[in-house]
């Protein structure tokens, strides 16, 4: 697939990021378009979680800056920027384990007001994930793996997000529930939520993606079309284990 | 990977240390039953005057547990400063209720007075909490574990110091509003004064039940209490949380600070560090961070005072504290998390 053209929705301009003394992203620019599903692959400790914890604000930027929807957002606070329409589902799901099902759907959507809309989102999420109806009522942490990342997607689309982050989706998981977690995210795409994915499953991290990019120790490696990424002997040497 | 091994180990083979903790658990049990048992056939009433002046220490120390335990649930702080705050509380409420206003005794514009001091003294300890909190420990949010703590201690000072230069060294005596007599229910004495703190403290602890458990504010408190970056994620703002839960700890302190100078009738500055103490005594026993487990800690242990201290066949006062202790080291080896608490192994 290739990048689309529609407006820009994510500008990440040169963007450099460390813990103390260690840089962890080193002048990165990105771009996600409305409508995208933009993926982020590269090796360990690249600086994939690291970026996507600076564009939630989790983290402050040593220099450069982030833009979404033409709005300056590098240096507001992580509660914030939910409420401007960014979500996202987290490195190591980071569901709250005492709660249930149901309380950590809920959280997602801690700053929206409108009842009804929460609920039909809500229905929209459990449709999405039969599994998670069933378990509406059991403490999170109790769950398998599987069914905690689908909460933690779940939980991040409680927010009505605009753009959705999500941070290695299918970590850890058995190869069907890949499957799934892949076909969801496309099927969230075409409810028409815009998609900033990270990856260590690069070949289906490529497949799905308009747009990718390659991070390298901190920096970027590679640019271009999914399918073409996909397709390049370099990154499957690299990245795709051939 | 040791714990997992001795647990295999424990279902092939049970070993003689866990027999005999088992047996010494329900022997140490058996005791103290059989006291509080011959204690009743002795003396019906006496038993449950004892009760009743039990849960009326009790309440005020569950009030005063709910803020380490809040605290410390949130973030993992051991707010030394605690009891201090509680002592400030009781001296506030002395200043406003019993010398600027000049209620000294019962009379039915007094009782209005102090329900209104009541309010008072709990946005007063709220506030003065959330300071502390603002000032001195949020900076040291993220460095190691050991520098909030001592600042608390420093902290726990610095309040004995401005209790100090407020009402001097020695102990001041309040003149309650809360009229002396007693109900008399089938051979027991109630004081008036018992059913105050009842009537108050009851509904505060319900009221900030339901705040933690039902409402909004309360879930962005327990998220955060379990993880900050993912509720910073879910859109809460984890510093005005923590803000919330140091106003709630502040005036659940302040109603004990207030009821305390009312029925104890003395305040002094050096006040919060016995009743801390005890406090963060209950909090422990309860399973430090459970919001039941600091009422459920603060009623057995002001029970644990009143049968000690109170009844006729037993060890008395002078075996107060040690009653306490004891008690708090056998649950300790028997129940590391407290009684609420969750074990070890589960949180790994
Ligand atoms: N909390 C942290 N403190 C210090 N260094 C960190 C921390 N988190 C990540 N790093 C370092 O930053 C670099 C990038 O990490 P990360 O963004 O998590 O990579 P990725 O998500 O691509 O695996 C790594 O070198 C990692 O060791
Ligand atoms: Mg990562």
């Amino acid at each position: 697939m290739a990048r689309l053209n529609t407006p820009v929705m994510l500008k990440i301009s040169d963007l450099t990021v460390g813990y103390g003394a260690i840089t962890a992203v080193k002048g990165l620019s990105l771009e996600v378009r409305e409508g995208e599903i933009v993926s982020v692959i590269g090796s360990n400790g690249a600086g994939k979680s690291t970026t996507l914890r600076t564009v939630s604000g989790l983290m402050k930027p040593k220099s450069g800056s982030i833009e979404f929807l033409g709005e300056k957002i590098d240096g507001i606070p992580g509660h914030e920027i939910v409420a401007k329409g960014i979500c996202q589902s987290p490195e190591g799901r980071r569901i709250f384990p005492k709660m249930t099902v149901d309380e950590n759907l809920d959280l997602g959507a801690y700053l929206r007001k409108d009842g009804a809309a929460v609920k039909e989102a809500r229905e929209r999420v459990l449709e999405l994930f039969p599994r998670l109806r069933e378990r509406i009522n059991q403490k999170a942490g109790t769950m398998s793996g599987g069914e905690q990342q689908m909460l933690a997607v779940g939980r991040a689309l409680m927010g009505n997000p605009k753009l959705l982050v999500l941070d290695e989706p299918s970590m850890g998981l058995a190869p069907v529930l890949v499957d799934l977690i892949f076909e969801t995210i496309e099927t969230i795409r075409k409810s028409g939520v815009t998609i900033l994915l990270v990856e260590q499953n690069a070949l289906a991290a490529l497949r799905i993606a308009d747009y990718a990019y390659v991070l390298e120790s901190g920096n970027l490696k590679l640019e271009g079309d999914g399918s073409k990424l996909a397709d390049d002997p370099a990154i499957a040497q690299a990245y795709l284990g051939g | 990977m040791t714990s997992v091994a001795s647990g295999i180990a424990r279902k092939k083979k049970v070993p003689l240390s866990a027999i005999l903790l088992r047996l010494s658990s329900f022997l140490i049990m058996g005791v103290a039953v059989y006291w509080l048992g011959i204690n009743f056939a002795h003396s019906p009433q006496e038993f449950a005057q004892v009760t009743i002046n039990g849960l009326n220490n009790g309440l005020l120390y569950a009030l005063i547990a709910l803020g380490y335990t809040l605290v410390y649930g949130i973030i993992e702080l051991i707010n030394f400063a605690h009891g201090d705050l509680f002592m400030l509380t009781s001296v506030f409420s002395f200043a406003v209720l019993t010398e600027l206003l000049g209620a000294q005794s019962p009379s039915g514009k007094n009782y209005a007075l102090l329900l209104v001091v009541l309010l008072f003294t709990m946005a007063f300890g709220a506030t003065l909490n959330v300071t502390i909190e603002r000032l001195a420990y949020r900076r040291l949010r993220d460095a190691p574990k050991l520098a909030p703590l001592i600042t608390a201690v420093g902290m726990s000072f610095v309040l004995q110091w401005i209790g100090l230069k407020w009402i001097g060294s020695v102990p001041v005596n309040v003149n309650t509003v809360l009229p002396s007599g007693k109900y008399h229910i089938g051979g027991v004495e109630i004081a008036y004064k018992t059913f105050a703190v009842f009537l108050i403290t009851v509904p505060v602890l319900i009221i900030l039940a339901f705040v933690v458990d039902k409402t909004r504010r309360g879930r962005a408190m327990r998220a955060t209490a379990q993880d900050k970056d993912a509720s910073r994620l879910m859109g809460i703002d984890v510093n005005k949380t923590i803000s919330f839960t140091f106003a709630i700890a502040g005036a659940a302190a302040g109603a004990a600070g207030i009821m305390w100078a009312q029925t104890i009738g003395t305040v002094a500055y050096n006040l919060g560090f016995q009743l801390g103490l005890i406090a963060f005594t209950s909090a422990v026993l309860g399973g430090v961070g459970n919001l039941y487990g600091a009422v459920m800690g603060g009623l057995i242990i002001g029970l644990i005072q009143a049968y000690n201290d109170g009844l006729s066949i037993g060890p008395g006062q002078r075996w107060s504290q040690s009653m306490v202790f004891t008690i708090l080291i056998l649950l300790m080896v028997y129940r590391p998390g407290g009684l609420l608490g969750e074990t070890a192994q589960e949180k790994v």
